[in-house]
């Protein structure tokens, strides 16, 4: 498997609606789903998704000023809620973040005075009455048009980007700097976040994810290399650079080790919908944190612990870099993350019970249930179970999504993804 | 060139500050044994344990060494990622923090301006006859080519004496430490201006000079041999040799299949 092919997805999102799905590869592609209308003969057949769009979000650039090329790849996709009849959308890149609208267009006007049906304009000595041109239904045509451009805003690499609740503005995150954007207004953007220092020799810390709070329009959180969160409220000053709280969890000085630092890295912060929880991925946990208690999580959930003993090398191969996402069901009762050998785990908050599963072809054939997965630590292996040493490391789900109110997820296996849905009856 | 991978074996200290990361076994693939008190004179009573012990100290440098690599290769195309550069760092400076308490700390000076590489020569050979004189060998005179023989016995003359009575922390000292130490947080800081604003060639001045002598020694512990002074043009080929694992026996029986998913992973 060839880890630089342009069909790699790079990142999932459902819309509020959950109607659309959108993923976004690593040739700078988009391509939307949406999900069939429920038949009234079958109404035990829960809609499927089909490709509604496709287009060309970002193309590869070079900066000549260090002569580095920039990638296309599209790091995130996010939905703005819907307001009218189009669709709109936010992608980015490294560098720079577009606004696209998504709209559907089924009928066309027919009957022009001065251009005949091809297009070509008519001798006007010709023309000896008027007609009023009149719309006719056409084939369905679902364009995708940049409406908004924002760009040149951000010198490091673009991690995140954050739609407002109050949907005027959004954030966008790079490594050390976060930018506070109008949807109106391209040429210029406010810097909330700086976390750079005078001197880049002393740099030891890099900003990894951040969002928005999902009812709050003036707070949100950010998340470090140093496995640190840090909730701000953008009333208290321009720039964030004090939070107004930081969580973090104390060492556990029995595991310490030199990969200490780099797995507690967090690779994704994600408010729960209802705005009281935050959850975060680190290399190894999954963990959810009361907006109230900021001195450890409340809850801490083992991905892939056996990964523990091979950290070394995991770090060789560098995949100890891995960004893993992680993404709440609905009612934020679910929690769900990737893994390795394209494993997915999820966590019930509720019944403290959860479930490897696999996506991939050989195990999935339509409407076929999961099985769940097992991986065996030492000592026997039983028939079912997958020794850590036969994992495979270059398949990994780092993309995941939940649909906003319904149990269907959609994973991202490289260049594959997979849509599973409760089984009915 | 002599074998630089020097021992503490000093007076054994109780483990500092809030830093109890003497643990190979979670650090390292399981399996790996710390070699006990059959180290004879070079580990001390009931705290083998918690000191460098031959095998921990290869283990540790292997991890160093594995990580200027990763650093350099950051070089490519598309601009490194900064985080994963900024967490190899870090671990770099805990390695380099641990090895500096150990005293183990070796002299890896990328070149100030105008500083002769024999000087570096001369000096990893000072501290390395010192060691052998605690361990109550013979020094021999011997100062490597012996074309600077003015510096060597004025720099060999206080710290060797210095030695023998003290731990290896006090030599470090001596030896113009501050400056050498500063020579490779020096380097460090470069990588991130070299981050910042790319200039051709920094990266090779950086690492060039190093590699040579430093790589030679751990060549052959690692396995790493040539894949450092590839430099900008071949990255990726040179991911895949610093991507092969070295031929430790600490991770190999853990890397059988992860040798597949490397050449997977690289495979263009």
């Amino acid at each position: 498997m060839n880890e630089y092919r342009a069909d790699i997805i790079s990142t999932v999102e459902f819309n509020h609606t959950g109607e659309l799905l959108a993923t976004g590869d690593k040739g700078g592609r988009v391509v939307i789903f949406q999900r069939e209308q429920e038949s009234k003969n079958q109404v035990h057949r829960r809609g499927e998704y089909n490709v509604y769009s496709t287009f060309q979000s970002h193309e590869p650039e070079f900066d000549y000023l260090k002569s580095l090329e920039i990638e296309e790849k599209i790091n995130k996709i996010r939905w703005l809620p819907q307001q009218n009849a189009a669709y709109f959308l936010l992608s980015t890149n490294d560098k720079t973040v577009k606004l696209w609208k998504v709209s559907e267009r089924d009928k066309r006007p027919e009957g022009y005075n001065l251009k005949d049906e091809e297009g070509r304009l008519r001798d006007p000595a010709t023309i000896t009455t008027l007609r009023v041109p009149v719309l006719r239904p056409m084939d369905l045509m679902v364009e995708a048009t940049p409406r908004r451009v924002f760009a040149n805003a951000h010198t490091y690499h673009i991690n995140s980007i954050s739609v407002n609740s109050d949907y005027e503005t959004y954030m966008s995150a790079d490594d050390l700097r976060i930018n506070l954007w109008n949807f109106e207004i391209t040429n210029q953007s406010f810097n909330i976040v700086d976390i750079k220092p005078a001197n880049m020799e002393e740099l030891t810390e890099v900003i990894t994810a951040a969002e928005f709070h999902p009812h709050h329009c003036n707070s949100f959180v950010y998340s470090s290399s140093k496995g640190t969160i840090r909730l701000c409220d953008m009333r208290a000053s321009a720039l964030c650079d004090r939070h107004s709280k930081f969580f973090e969890e104390p060492e556990d000085p029995s595991n310490r080790s030199f990969f200490s630092e780099i797995i507690s890295s967090i690779s994704d912060v994600k408010f729960s919908h209802s705005g009281r929880y935050i959850m975060t991925r680190d290399y190894l946990t999954v963990k959810v944190w009361d907006l109230n208690m900021e001195n450890r999580p409340i809850e801490t959930y083992q991905v892939h612990d056996y990964l523990r003993s091979k950290l070394c090398s995991l770090y060789e191969n560098d995949c100890i870099f891995d960004k893993f996402e992680c993404v709440w069901n609905g009612s934020d009762s679910v929690i769900m993350t990737g893994s390795y050998n394209n494993f997915f785990r999820m966590f019930d908050r509720n019944t403290k019970r959860d479930v490897t599963l696999e996506a991939s072809r050989e195990n999935s054939k339509p409407r076929a249930i999961l099985k769940p997965r097992k991986v065996c630590v030492g000592g026997k292996r039983r028939k079912d179970e997958i020794s850590v040493d036969s994992l495979d490391f270059s398949k990994k789900i780092l993309h995941t999504a939940w649909h906003p109110s319904e149990n269907i997820i959609a994973v991202a296996a490289t260049n594959n993804l997979y849509i599973f849905q409760d089984k009915v009856n | 060139m002599a074998c630089c991978v020097s021992d503490t074996s000093a007076t054994p200290e109780p483990t500092q500050g809030a830093w109890p990361h003497r643990c190979p076994g979670t650090m390292f693939a399981r399996g790996l044994k710390r070699k006990s008190a059959e180290d004879g004179e070079d580990v001390e009573g009931g705290l083998a344990g918690t000191q460098a012990t031959p095998s921990y100290s290869l283990q540790r440098q292997s991890l160093l060494d594995m990580s200027l690599v990763k650093l350099q290769l950051c070089h490519m195309l598309v601009e490194p990622n900064l985080c994963r550069s900024v967490l190899i760092a870090n671990t770099v400076r805990q390695i380099q923090e641990e090895m500096t308490q150990d005293g183990t700390w070796r002299v890896v000076a990328p070149q100030a301006a105008g500083r002769a590489p024999l000087d570096r020569l001369v000096s990893t050979e000072i501290l390395c006859r010192s060691v052998r004189e605690q361990e109550g060998e013979r020094p021999a005179p011997d100062v490597g080519d012996g074309r600077m023989p003015g510096l060597v016995p004025g720099l060999s003359a206080v710290p060797s004496a210095q030695a023998l009575r003290s731990p290896q922390s006090s030599l470090w000292e001596v030896d113009s430490s501050r400056e050498n130490r500063g020579g490779f947080q020096k380097s460090l800081d470069q990588i991130f201006e070299t981050l910042e604003s790319k200039t051709p060639g920094s990266v090779e001045e950086l690492f060039s000079d190093v590699d040579s002598s430093y790589y030679d020694l751990d060549a052959v512990l690692t396995g790493m041999v040539g894949s450092t002074q590839s430099g900008h043009g071949s990255g990726l080929q040179a991911f895949t040799s610093a991507a092969t694992p070295p031929p430790g026996s600490s991770c190999r029986s853990d890397l059988g299949e992860l040798d597949h998913a490397v050449e997977i992973l690289v495979e263009t």
